[in-house]
């Protein structure tokens, strides 16, 4: 069929907590070249764990992973293909460990043998298109909220992923920031999916929406047009609502 | 957070060599801890106060630093010189201050302000993320080196778990006292820790391998050659030796 176009499949796959209770049940998910998916779910439904199936970091109790055209059974297979799907954690602090921003930024290219010059090259390159440009230095741990989370992205970049898994990439950020973030993502041209509570973000940087319900990955259609009453700042200024 | 006050600086000291300054501190601070003579220790005070203002670090924060320690050695001069025995040097009261106590707490406070200034100037004029990589490549194991790093990486943020947890506490009117209770909210506490603290490494050791990591850490770090790195490690290798000669010099003519 197409699956030149197909870069990540899940066929029947299910997930539980050992002991406890199935957080995915039987759920098919295809994100094809050029698809910017939001994913939006209550807490606890099982996004991120979907993403860390997808990543080889949780292995489903049944069903099949296939990535890049490839089944993805064992750790190995896994291993040779995450360079290739960039996951942004939720707790930027999970993502860097690394002294430095440069440090942490060069760690991946490093990992995949890259020379420490062509490390470097990428790194800068990397923070440049960010914007982050004099922040090789920084101490990553006194970075604010924002500017981690911006690190965290520049660590995912910098390994060069054709696929990013973003796990609620604007949460905690102010409007500032949370603007800046958007323009960066609609300037990639990565296919992606996007986990958010955030309808405004989503309604930017996403074209498709899918939620989780009850350990069901569904394609969420129900977008219509509608009126609510609700209030907010300036509101007696002309506004448009999108 | 510890804010490295004395890492970022212009002066020679902080322009040499991480491993030179760390092989350096070490040696000296070994000859210093051993000597006994007050002519040597005495001079090796001078020298980390030439150290440290050659650094040219803040005379506040050094004094701050200083502090600290001056309190211990406050409680040694009252508490060693009385209870030493050896002929009394002078007497308040009923106290007689021996004449070895009172030499002792000079040597211990010597000692310890002479070897604590020098590492302020020495290795507090590098951050420790230098500092780990200046160890990694004198030798010390990878590993360690990244216990090191990581530890220090992370223990800000164990603290800011502490301060959350400890902030849920107190929000509902938990007061300490010398009770079980208070025992067992304490024991809760250090056992949240110690689970937030396995998970967030379960956490990052994801997001490590998401990252290609498979084991072996690869350094970005490079030192710079400089001719100001021998010559710095000439003069306080001399100065070293030299006090430790005269140290020697000293024990053998005193036995």
């Amino acid at each position: 069929m197409d699956s030149g176009n197909t870069l990540i499949n899940l066929k029947n796959v299910s997930y539980r907590y050992p002991g406890g209770k199935t957080i995915l049940d039987q759920i098919d998910f295809k994100l094809n070249k050029g698809d910017r998916i939001g994913l939006v779910a209550p807490n606890g439904s099982g996004k991120t764990t979907l993403f860390h199936v997808i990543m080889g970091l949780l292995k489903p109790s049944q069903g099949t992973i296939e990535i890049f055209g490839q089944l993805r059974r064992k750790e190995k297979d896994f291993a040779s293909i995450r360079h290739r799907i960039g996951l942004l954690f939720q707790d930027a602090d999970d993502q860097l460990f690394s002294p430095t921003v440069i440090e942490d930024v060069a760690f991946g290219p490093l990992n995949l043998g890259k020379s420490k010059q062509e490390a470097l090259d990428i790194s800068r390159e990397t923070l440049d298109f960010l914007g982050l440009k004099n922040f090789e230095n920084r101490i990553t741990f006194k970075l604010s909220g924002g500017e981690k989370r911006l690190v965290s992205l520049a660590t995912i970049l910098a390994m060069q992923p054709e696929v990013l898994l973003l796990d609620e990439p604007t949460n905690a950020l102010d409007t500032a920031m949370k603007s800046r973030l958007i323009k960066i993502l609609r300037r990639l041209d990565l296919s992606y999916v996007l986990i958010s509570h955030e309808f405004d973000v989503l309604s930017e940087t996403a074209h498709a929406f899918y939620s989780i319900e009850n350990g069901k990955v569904f394609r969420d259609d129900r977008v219509h047009i509608h009126t609510h009453q609700h209030s907010h700042k300036i509101g007696r200024q002309p506004h448009r609502h999108v | 957070m510890i804010p490295e006050v004395f890492a970022i600086g212009k002066s020679v000291i902080h322009s040499i060599d991480p491993r030179v300054k760390v092989v350096l501190a070490l040696v000296y601070s070994f000859v210093v801890a051993l000597s006994a003579s007050l002519a040597v220790l005495l001079s090796g005070f001078a020298v980390s106060l030439m150290l440290v203002m050659t650094a040219r670090l803040a005379a506040g924060e050094v004094i701050r630093r200083l502090a600290v320690l001056l309190g211990f050695l406050l409680l040694i001069w009252i508490l060693l010189p009385p209870t030493y025995p050896g002929a009394a040097l002078f007497s308040i009261g009923p106290l007689d201050y021996s004449a070895p106590g009172v030499l002792l707490a000079a040597q211990i406070s010597l000692k310890s302000t002479a070897i604590l200034l020098s590492l302020m100037a020495l290795l507090g004029t590098m951050s420790i993320a230098t500092m780990g990589h200046a160890l990694g490549s004198l030798g010390l194991p990878d590993k360690l080196v990244y216990l090191l790093l990581i530890t220090y990486r992370y223990v800000f943020v164990m603290e800011r778990e502490y301060q959350r947890l400890i902030r849920a506490m107190k929000i509902r009117a938990f007061r300490p006292g010398t009770n079980l209770h208070s025992y067992q909210s304490y024991a809760y506490l250090v056992g949240m820790l110690f689970v937030h603290a396995s998970a967030r490494a379960d956490r990052v050791s994801n997001a490590m391998k998401c990252r290609g990591f498979t084991g072996r850490f690869h350094s970005l770090w490079q030192f710079e050659k400089d001719r100001r790195n021998w010559f710095f490690a000439l003069i306080m290798s001399f100065i070293i030796i030299l006090m430790a000669m005269v140290e020697l010099w000293i024990q053998a003519t005193h036995s």
